[in-house]
């Protein structure tokens, strides 16, 4: 009867999610925790309206898009697994990840997961492309009423021509992560727990 | 145990710092532009309109707020450094060995089957004198010799009603105790901090009438002496609020009028957004923080998880409230500064008199969701870094 287990005995299955997302026993515990927090009635699963009460989210241009993210393939409930799920994608990258068994799948946190959840962010019928459309509806939502419908398009225009290189007037997975290749993805889309 | 606790209450309550992640205090434009920095190679003389990686930015911000966020935690009762020996604050403390269990269980007797009875007994007479006494005081003529016994009497049941819940209160800087058509402004955290200070001073009450046994409390106490209580209907109505507590405030004979303005009770690690309505009267506001030990138990109310009812008992059933009370020197709103202002001013007194964090959040956020003018402002500062430099790009 160790010190801890009584408390993670209450999170089902944190086994196969410590596999499958690389938290660690205690990161699980607290987000856990956080997730009952937020979780207002005791339904056991986070609603879109749970996390819209979160005021500090609800102020951030892109606070919707990063709510729907929890919410694939138009499920209505997100429950803890599928919460740590998408937490998971900004553990930081440690050194024991870097060389990992090239048979076991990519983990959460993995350069590319990070990239793709941010093109996931811009890529709203997720079809795999951003295309000019999706571009200039997702920069509305960054500036609001303040930029001109036309300087808009201007700046959507320029994005998409910088980074499309098949012609094909849409940012591919490939291009954007190709435009981003310098980027240090690792630090920038990482968020560090506290023990 | 009384003596242990006094000692106790001459330091500051040490608040037990639980953020969940790593933050950097940067701002908005900052971080978008080492962002960019790393990203690219070329120079930066005339730094890019927009770029694909700026959502990074907003993305790890949202993320971080779904972890941890100031606000939601401020909902629910502080945690813990170590044990009271309350099963009710035991949220992280997994291992307890047999000694404790036994321990606690002793605890839950001498709680349960003696503290319990005596405090509810006490309880009983001292609501019950409150209101046999004051209905009497209001049949007497109106003159010094009410006043004097209505003081009197409203003081000696609040203090009775303090011993009911074992309340162990330090004052501080009494010289500062509110006057007569002043405003006396306090942080919210518990129906018990009324009679925490009111026990100690003589003030007019504000509230909202209700039913039950409340109602019959507030009509008693009105007989005696003049309290403003509002019907459900007139709460709405911001000018007739007013209107009413600047009549009282204006007659200099009446009492102090006190009022919680965050609105909701927040659970005592912070201070969140006063609303203007009392500081626009124009009276002198005597602030007055209020910091409970969460040692003894947790004076907390969670209104959404317990009735008036079961929070008495709670209350009745921890080891004791001890808190401190300061009374902080009067202010009075400047020529230069408006309502808001102001409020923030005697709200940032409050917060660093009793150690307490000062929000700029609003307390109703317990029930509503954020108004979008607080989006906007983000929006602006974005805007402003992609399209101030289009207009330099436009004319090259």
């Amino acid at each position: 009867m160790g010190s801890r287990s009584s408390h993670a005995a209450v999170i089902p299955d944190v086994d196969s999610i410590r596999r499958e997302t690389g938290f660690s026993q205690a990161s699980l515990v607290r987000l856990h925790h956080r997730f009952q927090a937020l979780d207002r009635n005791k339904k056991g699963y986070l609603s879109r309206m749970d996390l819209q009460q979160i005021g500090a989210l609800a102020v951030n241009p892109l606070g919707d898009r990063i709510i729907e993210s929890f919410f694939p393939n138009g499920s209505q409930r997100v429950d803890f697994p599928g919460f740590v799920r998408v937490l998971a994608h900004f553990r930081p990258v440690e050194d024991e990840d870097t060389d990992q068994d090239p048979k076991k799948p990519e983990p959460l946190n993995s350069r590319r997961n990070k990239l793709h959840y941010a093109f996931q962010l811009y890529d709203l019928d997720r079809d795999g492309k951003i295309s000019r459309h999706e571009m200039l509806q997702v920069l509305r939502l960054m500036v609001g009423v303040q930029v001109t419908e036309e300087q808009l398009e201007n700046i959507a225009d320029r994005t998409v021509q910088e980074a499309d290189e098949d012609g094909d007037g849409a940012v591919s997975f490939l291009e954007f992560t190709k435009s981003l290749e310098k980027m240090d993805v690792e630090q920038k889309m990482s968020i560090r727990i506290l023990k | 145990m009384e003596r242990g606790a006094k000692e106790k209450n001459h330091q500051l309550y040490k608040p037990y710092t639980n953020g969940i992640i790593a933050k950097d205090p940067t701002s908005l434009e900052e971080e978008i532009k080492e962002i960019r920095r790393s990203g690219s190679s070329k120079a930066l003389d005339n730094t890019p309109e927009f770029e694909l990686s700026d959502i990074f930015y907003f993305c790890r911000k949202g993320m971080e707020t779904i972890m941890d966020d100031e606000v939601t935690k401020r909902f629910s009762a502080e945690e813990l450094e170590s044990w009271n020996l309350l099963s009710r604050t035991n949220y992280n403390f997994q291992y307890i060995s047999l000694r404790l269990t036994v321990l606690w269980g002793l605890g839950v007797l001498i709680r349960y089957c003696f503290l319990l009875p005596l405090r509810i007994a006490l309880a009983f007479t001292g609501i019950s004198l409150l209101v046999v006494g004051t209905t009497v005081v209001g049949y007497l003529p109106n003159g010094r010799f009410k006043e004097f016994m209505s003081k009197h009497v409203h003081l000696m049941c609040y203090r009775i009603c303090v011993r009911a819940l074992t309340a162990i209160i330090t004052y501080h800087d009494r010289e500062n105790r509110p006057r007569n058509g002043g405003i006396c402004v306090a942080n919210h955290t518990s129906p018990i901090d009324v009679i925490i200070l009111a026990s100690d001073g003589y003030y007019a009450m504000v509230g909202q009438v209700h039913g039950g046994l409340m109602g019959v409390i507030q009509r008693a106490m009105v007989k005696a002496c003049p309290h403003v209580w509002f019907e459900r209907s007139e709460v709405k109505d911001r000018h007739l609020v007013a209107k009413r507590l600047t009549e009282h405030v204006q007659d200099k004979s009446k009492l102090p009028i006190l009022i919680f303005p965050e609105g909701t009770c927040i659970n005592n690690t912070s201070v969140m957004m006063f609303k203007k309505g009392s500081f626009e009267i124009g009276a002198t506001v005597y602030p007055v923080a209020i910091k409970y030990d969460p040692q003894f138990g947790d004076a907390f109310w969670n209104s959404s998880k317990y009735g008036m009812v079961t929070y008495l008992l709670r209350m009745m059933t921890s080891w004791a409230i001890v808190c401190s009370v300061w009374y902080l020197p009067p202010m009075t709103r400047e020529a230069d500064e408006d309502a808001v202002q102001f409020a923030n001013r005697v709200k940032s007194a409050i917060a660093r008199q009793g150690g307490l964090v000062d929000l700029l959040w609003d307390g109703g956020l317990k029930r509503e969701k954020v108004k979008d003018t607080f989006k906007e402002e983000q929006q602006k500062l974005y805007s402003k870094m992609i399209v101030g430099n289009h207009e330099d790009r436009s004319r090259s």
